[in-house]
């Protein structure tokens, strides 16, 4: 009884110690080979959802868990004028984030191939004007906006005008919109 | 369970001691890294993510783990016992503030173990440790940590002021309390006025970042000042609360090793409560480059300067107490000299950072580290360390190594004058604090070198100190009740003390009251002794009050006894008579009550 | 002590970032004020002392019991802790007349000849040339400003607390968001001055350096209207080829080089970054070189900075240095 109280207590430890190391660690450097590896997303032929790349696994997940790559994603939001089209996820010319739907799935590589890419009906391809690092860090932050259950490293209130509840207290939850709302009718998933 | 749930002060008084000089330790190593690091120009040791946590956690870990708790602590210990009473007042938050505590720096150091230690600077301001520039749970954790520990301080605190104010040994009235009570009484007074604006700012904090409230807002009428007037309206007493119970150490050692009462009673008091008043006067001075209406800032450095007078008046009355005396110079004595000749440089160099123009040229460099060093280490930690080698056989039974308190002595002295002034030219030749590098062609590569090679002494002087404590609780000479020859009462009771502290409750007519009855203490008896009863008395001439187990029927007697009053040979001095719930008949204590009666005890 | 205080003094205390070694206005009455503290400190300082020695080693006949005390003695020492006490309240009277009108001499600066807006940002600073009108310019981490004119400096945080401080010209002054500050600089001679951000601002607060290029007025006025120009079209091939690199990969979408389709403001505007004495707010002095290694690893030199590490290749990553060193 003792020795599985032990053998418990030992991996809830190391359980902790782990989350808190992927969670708060500052990789401030990647290396231009594991920047390339991630490049390598394989995208469903119609664009929509797909698998990352290997090393994102291997890497924990780091631009979905870890709290600096969100933070950095989400000063990127900001500093690429993502803001012009998107608004603070409430949409405009481009797609709301805050609804809960997402026209290409909610999967981080497809954000990615948005972003990298762009899309039909108007979204630009960043690929010359960011990194794959930053274009992770971005599509880590805008999974995050428009996620309905709270990532635990989501990001607090940006110190601006108070336009939608904060990242971490997770805004789409409390403004998912039930009904359909499609801004492209060909493209997206449908109730 | 007994280990748990003890609550004698002297207990938990020696944990809090152990557990922060722990933490010191910790700190030192820290300290280490980062001269480590910044011995030369662009070195790699440490990444400047690291090096930010290391110098967030040095100074947090030193102001919150080591310095508020340890003098608090020497206080837990040494007041229930200067004051003559059986335990500290509210015993059972007591042993709470400890474990909360613990908790507090348990927090902080496994956060920096799995690297999500606070690296937002001890102050933390905002928009730096806000939600935006705030990564992570880094600046939580330090938000939660100075919630932990000040509760904790507050709770020491209302129990010292209640212990003074409402324990007192029969006949110690507001003029013959010991100065060390007295600074401790400030103090508490100080931090009960000063936590409540850090544990408000912490919350806020942590309600910006979690919750989405906009104190620091400036976009929603939030103010980023706000934080730096809340954070020094704490953080500048906080620096008293620090220096003013070591200063309480220093008037204890000085009158036993001087051998005569400390000079200038009443004007030693005095000043301690004007630096506790003051110390609430000046926290602009901490701001002095934020751009603050000029008029305002001028009234900040009168204030600040004005703090040097109590300041001086003490030191002047300690020349005078040492002029006068015979000084005998055994360990504790040259800590308080190494006090006096660094604290009055970290002294007068606080005087000149209180000017604003000076202000503005020193602010935030090496001279600040330097000055708060001088203060912190020369005013606080001297006098602290001197208090230990002093208090020690009345913790511990035992004696310290006078040989290696005075290598300690001597590496610590001279390894920190040389680590810490030199930061002082530091300054002035233009570098920042809180750098994690400097480039090559600036002209500070010498200097810090040195400043790295002498902290290695001070080092060894620690390490020594270390070793001669560790040692001596195992093998020192065994100490007897009163080594030194002391004056106040908590050298009037075995080392070390029993759990209830005092057979009898003493009885005191005097301000030095093992030197004012050579021969023979008072004592009062009728006290129960078979369970944990004890005096309140009143606030202004400590009479005798209501009975202090809260029993009903309570009566005393004065007894003459010899110095061990223990086995002491009863002899009824004189009677008056009456029930100690009755006030009327003892407005003196000269006159106090006997009586026969039903006496219990 | 003394003695090697004022060796040290005099051994720390050159160089291009003192308050010691001033050239500025406010900075050389600062000077005066604190060599007077120093020197009333140092003979207070000296006074204890001597009197704590005298103390502790004065030949002395024996005490009695410790609480036997002497009245005549007792009295002698209440007048000399009196006397001690009102020299020190005399003392710090004089500091703070002192300290008062200083600031005042400091605060009463006449007419501005030039304002210039500063933002601190992580960690970098903008500059930008507001009046008079026809000196109107943007650039970033140098100062240039002409000798014995009054400069208004307008001090803002753009996203946490900077402070700017150039302790050879003047004392320092917080950068805060949502606070703007401002400060008069005016240098008495020519020189470069070096400047560092002195409030703690994260990861790379100790890159955060720019100078102040004190000029003759003449100097001044040809340096601003070549700043003014837009950057020249590049003849070369190498710097044309570079030209190319740098606007077709992620560098134009954060710096703007006048003249050209950059228009990015999330960093330094670089039309002259060839001119600039440094590079990466005075992380490295600007050579074809340095310009180079830090596209290369930015991460390397300053790790947690914002300028992202960009895949070049040897070509691209040569023409590109070519070009930016050739924006004079």
């Amino acid at each position: 009884m003792i020795g599985h109280m032990r053998i418990l207590q030992v991996s809830l430890c190391i359980a902790v110690a782990m989350a808190g190391c992927q969670r708060e660690e500052r990789q401030l450097r990647l290396d231009p080979p594991v920047a390339a590896a991630l490049d390598e997303i394989a995208l469903m032929p119609n664009g929509i959802s797909g698998a990352p790349p290997e090393v994102f696994f291997a890497l924990g997940r780091p631009y979905e868990t870890n709290a600096y790559n969100l933070s950095q994603g989400k000063r990127l939001y900001s500093w690429f004028g993502c803001k012009a089209c998107h608004a603070d996820g409430q949409g405009g010319a481009g797609p709301a984030f805050l609804d809960g739907w997402w026209n290409y799935g909610p999967e981080i590589v497809s954000i990615v191939a948005s972003i990298r890419d762009g899309r039909p009906h108007g979204m630009p391809a960043f690929r010359d004007k960011m990194t794959t690092e930053q274009i992770w860090q971005l599509a880590g932050y805008v999974q995050t906006i428009g996620a309905y259950s709270v990532k635990t490293a989501a990001p607090g209130r940006n110190d601006d005008k108070h336009v939608r509840p904060a990242e971490n207290r997770g805004p789409a939850a409390l403004l998912f919109d039930e009904g359909p709302r499609p801004l492209h009718s060909d493209q997206g998933p449908r109730p | 369970m007994g280990f748990l749930t003890t609550v004698d002060h002297k207990i938990i008084a020696r944990r809090y001691i152990i557990t922060s000089f722990v933490f010191l330790a910790l700190g030192g190593v820290l300290a280490l890294l980062m001269r480590l690091q910044l011995a030369q120009p662009e070195a790699r040791v440490l990444s400047p993510d690291r090096y930010n946590q290391i110098f967030t956690m040095h100074g947090a870990n030193m102001m919150f783990l080591f310095a508020v708790p340890v003098m608090e602590a020497m206080g837990v210990y040494l007041v229930p016992l200067m004051v003559g009473t059986r335990n500290i007042a509210f015993p059972r938050l007591n042993a709470f503030s400890y474990w909360i505590f613990l908790a507090g720096g348990a927090l902080l150091w496994i956060a920096f173990a799995l690297d999500m230690a606070p690296d937002v600077g001890w102050f933390a301001y905002v928009p730096l440790s806000g939600p935006q520039y705030g990564a992570g749970k880094r600046a939580d954790i330090w938000a939660q940590m100075i919630t932990f520990t000040e509760i904790a301080a507050l709770a020491v605190a209302v129990e010292i002021v209640v212990t003074v104010l409402k324990q007192r040994a029969p006949g110690m009235s507001l003029d013959r309390i010991p100065l060390f009570v007295w600074s401790m009484l400030v103090t508490s007074f100080v931090v009960i006025m000063a936590m409540p604006a850090i544990v408000f700012l912490s919350t806020s904090l942590i309600l910006d970042r979690l919750v989405g409230t906009h104190f620091f807002n400036p976009a929603e009428g939030g103010d980023v000042l706000l934080w730096q007037h809340l954070f020094w309206f704490f953080g500048h007493p906080e620096v008293y609360i620090i220096f003013l119970p070591a200063v309480g150490m220093v008037s204890s050692i000085v009158e036993t090793f001087a051998r005569r009462p400390v000079f200038g009673y009443l004007a030693m008091v005095m000043a301690l409560i004007a630096t506790g008043m003051l110390a609430f006067g000046l926290w602009v001075h901490h701001m002095f480059a934020t751009g603050l209406p000029r008029l305002s800032e001028s009234f900040f450095t009168a204030s600040s300067m004005a703090i040097a007078i109590p300041a001086g008046i003490q030191v002047f009355c300690w020349l005078a107490t040492l002029w006068d005396g015979a000084p005998l110079f055994r360990t504790p004595l040259l800590f308080v000299i190494g006090f006096i000749v660094t604290f009055v440089i970290g002294g007068l160099t606080g005087v000149m950072a209180a000017s604003v123009p000076f202000d503005t040229q020193v602010h935030d460099t090496y001279f600040v580290v330097a000055h708060f060093h001088y203060v912190l280490i020369g005013g606080a930690v001297f006098p602290l360390l001197g208090g230990i080698y002093y208090w020690f056989p009345k913790i511990t039974g035992r004696m310290m190594s006078e040989t290696l308190g005075k290598w300690a002595f001597w590496l610590i002295f001279v390894g920190f004058n040389l680590t810490f002034f030199p930061m002082h030219i530091l300054g002035l030749a233009g570098m920042p604090r809180r750098i994690y590098t400097y480039q090559p062609d600036m002209p500070w590569y010498g200097l810090n070198m040195f400043v790295s090679i002498s902290s290695l002494v001070l080092v060894a002087g620690f390490f020594v100190f270390f070793v001669d404590a560790i040692r001596s609780v195992r093998a020192g000479v065994s100490a007897a009740e009163n080594p030194w020859d002391a004056p106040t009462l908590e050298w009037a009771t075995a080392s070390p003390p029993p759990s209830y502290n005092f057979a009898q409750i003493p009885v005191v007519n005097g301000l030095n009251p093992l030197w004012d009855q050579p021969a023979c203490l008072m004592v009062a008896s009728g006290l129960r002794t078979d369970r944990r009863e004890l005096i309140v008395s009143t606030v202004a001439a400590a009479n005798p009050q209501v009975p202090g187990g809260l029993t009903g029927k309570f009566d005393l007697a004065i007894l003459g006894c010899s110095r061990d009053h223990r086995d002491a040979d009863r002899v009824d001095l004189h009677a008056v008579g009456g029930r100690l719930g009755i006030r009327s008949s003892c407005s003196r204590i000269d006159r106090l009550v006997l009586a026969q009666g039903n006496a219990r005890g | 002590m003394l003695a090697l205080t004022a060796v040290l003094m005099l051994a720390g205390c050159t160089g291009w970032q003192s308050a010691i070694d001033v050239q500025g206005a406010a900075a050389i009455s600062i000077k005066q004020l604190i060599f007077l503290f120093v020197a009333v400190c140092s003979v207070v300082w000296a006074m204890v002392m001597a009197v704590l020695i005298r103390a502790l080693w004065r030949g002395r006949e024996e005490r009695g019991r410790p609480a036997d005390l002497d009245p005549q003695t007792e009295r002698r020492m209440t007048r000399a802790v009196i006397a001690a006490t009102a020299v020190t309240v005399v003392i710090v009277t004089v500091f703070t007349t002192a300290s008062f009108f200083t600031t005042r001499a400091l605060s009463l600066a006449s007419h501005d000849d030039l304002t210039i807006k500063v933002r601190g940002q992580q960690w970098w600073w903008s500059v930008e040339y507001l009046s008079p009108p026809e000196r109107r310019l943007q650039t970033a981490n140098e100062i240039h400003i002409p000798v014995g004119q009054n400069v208004r400096l307008q001090l803002e945080g753009a996203d946490v607390i900077h402070s700017f401080w150039v302790p050879n010209l003047a004392g320092k002054q917080d950068l805060i968001p949502g606070r703007p500050n401002t400060l008069t600089i005016r240098a008495e001679r020519p020189g470069v001055y070096r400047g560092q951000c002195a409030e703690f601002c994260g990861l790379q607060h100790a890159h955060m350096a720019f100078l102040v290029i004190a000029e003759e007025p003449a100097a001044f006025e040809r340096w601003v209207n070549s700043q003014q120009q837009s950057a020249t079209d590049p003849s070369d091939a190498d710097v044309i080829a570079g030209q190319q690199v740098f606007l077709s990969r992620p560098c134009a979408a954060c710096h703007a080089i006048r003249g050209t389709s950059a228009t990015g403001t999330t960093g330094p505007d670089l039309t002259h970054v060839g001119g600039r004495k440094y590079i990466a707010a005075g992380l490295l002095e600007t050579t074809r070189g340095s310009l180079a290694a830090w596209i290369a690893d930015p991460q390397t030199l300053k790790p947690g900075n914002n300028m992202p590490m960009v895949p070049l290749s040897a070509d691209e990553l040569r023409s590109v240095s070519a070009y930016l060193a050739s924006l004079k």
